[in-house]
């Protein structure tokens, strides 16, 4: 995995409103390389919500994401290309092979080469998988395949959104491995998660949202 | 790492709507046999006569044309929304207007093209004359692309909604009215061996226009449906 440029994340004063009910009340967080953030809180204190507010598919109504230092909103696309997005759902064609589906995700992004799509299926332990349509996979296999695609995408910054849903327990493992391995690297992850994130070499900070 | 251009972005985007379309043929080829059979109820309804099924041709065609392509276009991006690709599109940080467009392009490739192509057989059915049928294609090909750029907008549009079908069609269908008469007026001129030049003119304006300006409506109520 080759070393990121990253540029240090930096939300302040996040109000964010869904009708008349407040879902996120100044919310501020930081992090910085080699930084793993793990967002807490029972259901429906927002931790979607917020993360999606800095992926920035909501618009919040106040508060600020900075990318480097620069609002996120000056250049969209260019924050989009810097970080990678595990949403509640897998982004996954069931049509499509899983290794068509890593393709085409992936290559939205940057060049693929040789080799690459194999091995990260080597990682999720999906190898025998490659040639599957993602449609007859199982959840948790979709889950390692949704993983699989947020390493391609070679992002400074991870954005999971739960990414153990529906994961055995090698796979749980699997999943904190692959989160330090980016971290090691010099990335960076925000992840909401309700268990331990346990990943090796690191101790999470912990955001509680209330 | 190397970023991958606008170009090659929108390429893979046509390329993998073409390779779903052709994973689930029954589905696309629905809108199709739709403008088939709509087309040939009219010569069962109205009787045999050539003379006066040729008058109502050019309508007949281009009204089948309008609802099949409705059909067609409501499903362009529901698939995408519902297993979660949309998102991932949405923040592949590619420019969404471009990859829209080229959804929009595959989509007439699939829907549109095999309707045109299909438009000389069924206009046999209504006594349109052969020396008509380049005409009736071309005023087709331009009405099918106008057609595909307005119904991405209201698909977007009433993508989060439970039964977005009938609003897709209130909002689509007064749009598509001036492409509908210009449209079967030049399959009317044609048929009666006058030069279309004017209308078809007109429409090429128009599909201009349409596929100018809507990626970027399709790409803002995109990001209005995703949230």
């Amino acid at each position: 995995m080759q070393p990121h440029n990253f540029s240090g994340l930096s939300v302040s004063g996040i109000e964010f409103w869904r009708g008349d009910r407040r879902v996120l009340a100044d919310v501020s967080l930081e992090v910085e390389a080699t930084e793993c953030l793990h967002v807490l809180g029972a259901n429906g204190t927002g931790k979607t919500t917020l993360l999606r507010v800095i992926t920035g598919l909501l618009s919040p109504e106040h508060g600020r994401v900075a990318w480097g230092g620069r609002n996120t909103r000056s250049d969209q696309d260019g924050w989009r290309a810097s970080f990678s997005y595990l949403g509640h759902s897998d982004g996954l064609k069931p049509e499509l092979s899983t290794r068509e589906n890593l393709a085409f995700e992936t290559g939205l992004r940057r060049r693929l080469r040789n080799g690459e799509i194999d091995a990260a299926l080597e990682q999720v332990g999906l190898a025998v998988a490659g040639d599957l349509s993602a449609g007859i996979l199982s959840a948790g296999q979709r889950r390692r395949l949704a993983m699989a695609r947020v390493m391609l995408a070679a992002a400074p910054l991870w954005i999971l959104d739960e990414p153990y849903t529906n994961l055995d327990p090698s796979g749980s493992t699997m999943v904190a491995g692959v989160i330090g391995r980016h971290l090691d690297a010099g990335g960076a992850a925000i992840v909401a998660a309700h268990q331990a994130l346990a990943i090796p070499g690191h101790t999470p900070r912990r955001l509680e949202l209330s | 790492m190397e970023r991958t251009g606008i170009a090659r972005a929108a390429c893979l985007a046509y390329r993998r709507d073409l390779l779903l379309a052709f994973r689930h043929w029954g589905q696309v080829a629905q809108p199709l046999v739709f403008f088939v059979i709509v087309a040939t109820l009219f010569p069962l309804a109205l009787g045999p006569q050539l003379a006066e099924l040729r008058e109502i041709a050019g309508g007949t065609l281009w009204v089948a044309a309008l609802l099949a392509s409705l059909l067609g276009v409501e499903l362009l991006f529901r698939a995408d929304h519902a297993d979660g690709t949309l998102e991932q599109l949405l923040l592949s940080g590619q420019p969404l207007a471009i990859l829209v467009l080229a959804k929009g392009f595959a989509h007439w490739t699939i829907c549109g093209l095999p309707l045109v192509l299909l438009a000389p057989l069924v206009g046999a059915g209504l006594g349109t004359p052969p020396a008509a049928n380049c005409t009736l294609m071309l005023s087709l090909a331009l009405g099918t692309g106008i057609l595909s750029a307005l119904g991405a907008i209201g698909s977007a549009l009433t993508l989060g909604l439970r039964r977005g079908s009938l609003l897709l069609g209130l909002l689509v269908l007064p749009l598509a009215m001036p492409s509908l008469i210009f449209g079967a007026r030049a399959i009317d001129l044609a048929i009666h061996g006058d030069s279309a030049r004017g209308p078809l003119l007109l429409l090429s304006a128009m599909l201009v226009l349409s596929v100018t300006l809507a990626p970027t409506a399709v790409a803002a109520a995109l990001r209005i449906s995703a949230e």
